[in-house]
């Protein structure tokens, strides 16, 4: 009850929040990025266009690295398996997250996609997003690096256009530039518009069909492969970090 | 459309502050939202209508308050025109973002008898 005049109007007080909208998905992603640390596993939010070629380079680099590193990817669709499906044929050991109607990947869903996982012997794992330019950029995963797949078809101004994505961009995929001959896409202009929303501009030319640039791809992943860890092969479920942890219920947890 | 997740993020949060502070009834939620944040505005509000009915939101408002986005170099703290690309001239450093990505729910005007 208002205490000056005696209105009768409820007393209405200010809560001083201050606090991030999603830091229920930061706190998860935080978790995942702990169990990624941990497994000494280099993971890679791969982001991009229906179509921009996400799987297919994907494919490419299991080819590159076949005997050499072990890959592991989930994908993120919103109705088939089919992406999984050309992954685990390719040779990376791979499970999808279905979305329904969702739009993005959040923290929770690769949480949940990690603890169904066949292996935990990747040295790179691929968290490929659903094809979306906009909405996937803004959920923190647990990643360690954000890479977008910008297909030539899809024309020199997408970084202008979509700057949130391309902003949070931590390596650029320029895809298909075996089309470059067929198209009038200036790679200039292309990297002029990305200097003007990212503020270290970094972008690979790369062919899935060729093979093209999926070297230096490979060189870019394996720079930033953390050290081995030893803790592989088991699942001790170890947290760097300290917050209340609740699972979908269907994962007993160990002592520690 | 991820709008909609984050409003049931933020409906969330809501109910869990009002909780904790023994409130009854919300009446306006002040929310800040970067220029670069991704979130489109017209959509959040939608979104916000649509999911408030019945929930401790109920007819709240939702009020946001937008940032522009600015960089800066972090060496010579120059900042940036909109647009302009994204490493100084002068110190050869790329820009750091000063604002522009927030999604901040700041305050909460509720009905609190026990506060």
């Amino acid at each position: 009850m208002c205490e000056t005049c005696g209105c009768g109007d409820p007393e209405i007080v200010p809560i001083e929040v201050q606090a991030r909208i999603l830091s229920d998905n930061d706190a998860q992603a935080a978790h995942n990025r702990s169990h990624f640390e941990h497994l000494g596993v280099l993971a890679i939010n791969l982001m991009g266009s229906p179509g921009a070629g996400k799987t297919a380079v994907l494919e490419a680099t299991a080819k590159a690295a076949a005997g050499r590193l072990k890959l592991g990817a989930v994908s993120g669709d919103l109705a088939t398996e089919r992406d999984a499906d050309r992954l685990n044929a390719s040779g990376i050991v791979s499970s999808t997250i279905t979305t329904g109607s969702a739009c993005h990947l959040d923290a929770r869903l690769v949480h949940h996609a990690l603890h169904h996982f066949p292996s935990n012997e990747s040295d790179i794992f691929f968290i490929e997003n659903v094809g979306n330019l906009v909405c996937p950029a803004i959920y923190d995963l647990g990643q360690a690096a954000n890479v977008v797949a910008l297909s030539v078809t899809e024309g020199e101004d997408k970084p202008l256009k979509y700057p949130v994505m391309f902003q949070k961009a931590d390596l650029v995929l320029l895809t298909k530039v075996d089309l470059i001959p067929h198209l009038d896409f200036d790679v200039a202009a292309v990297e002029d518009a990305l200097s003007r929303v990212m503020p270290e501009a970094r972008m690979l030319k790369v062919s899935a069909r060729t093979g093209e640039g999926i070297d230096a791809w490979l060189k870019w992943l394996e720079e930033r492969r953390p050290p081995r860890t030893g803790h592989r092969g088991h699942h001790d479920h170890h947290h760097a970090h300290d917050h209340p942890h609740e699972h979908a219920g269907d994962h007993p947890h160990e002592p520690h | 459309m991820h709008e909609y997740s984050i409003v049931a993020s933020l409906i969330d949060r809501v109910q869990q502050e009002a909780v904790a502070h023994g409130g009854t009834r919300v009446h306006r939620l002040h929310v800040k939202i970067g220029e670069l944040a991704g979130v489109e505005l017209d959509l959040l509000k939608t979104a916000f209508d649509t999911f408030r009915e019945k929930t401790i939101c109920d007819g709240a408002e939702l009020a946001i308050d937008t940032v522009s986005a600015a960089w800066a170099c972090p060496v010579c703290n120059r900042s940036f025109a909109k647009g302009a690309i994204l490493r100084c001239d002068a110190c050869g450093q790329p820009a750091c973002m000063v604002r522009g990505d927030e999604i901040i729910l700041e305050r909460i005007e509720m009905e609190a008898p026990d506060v």
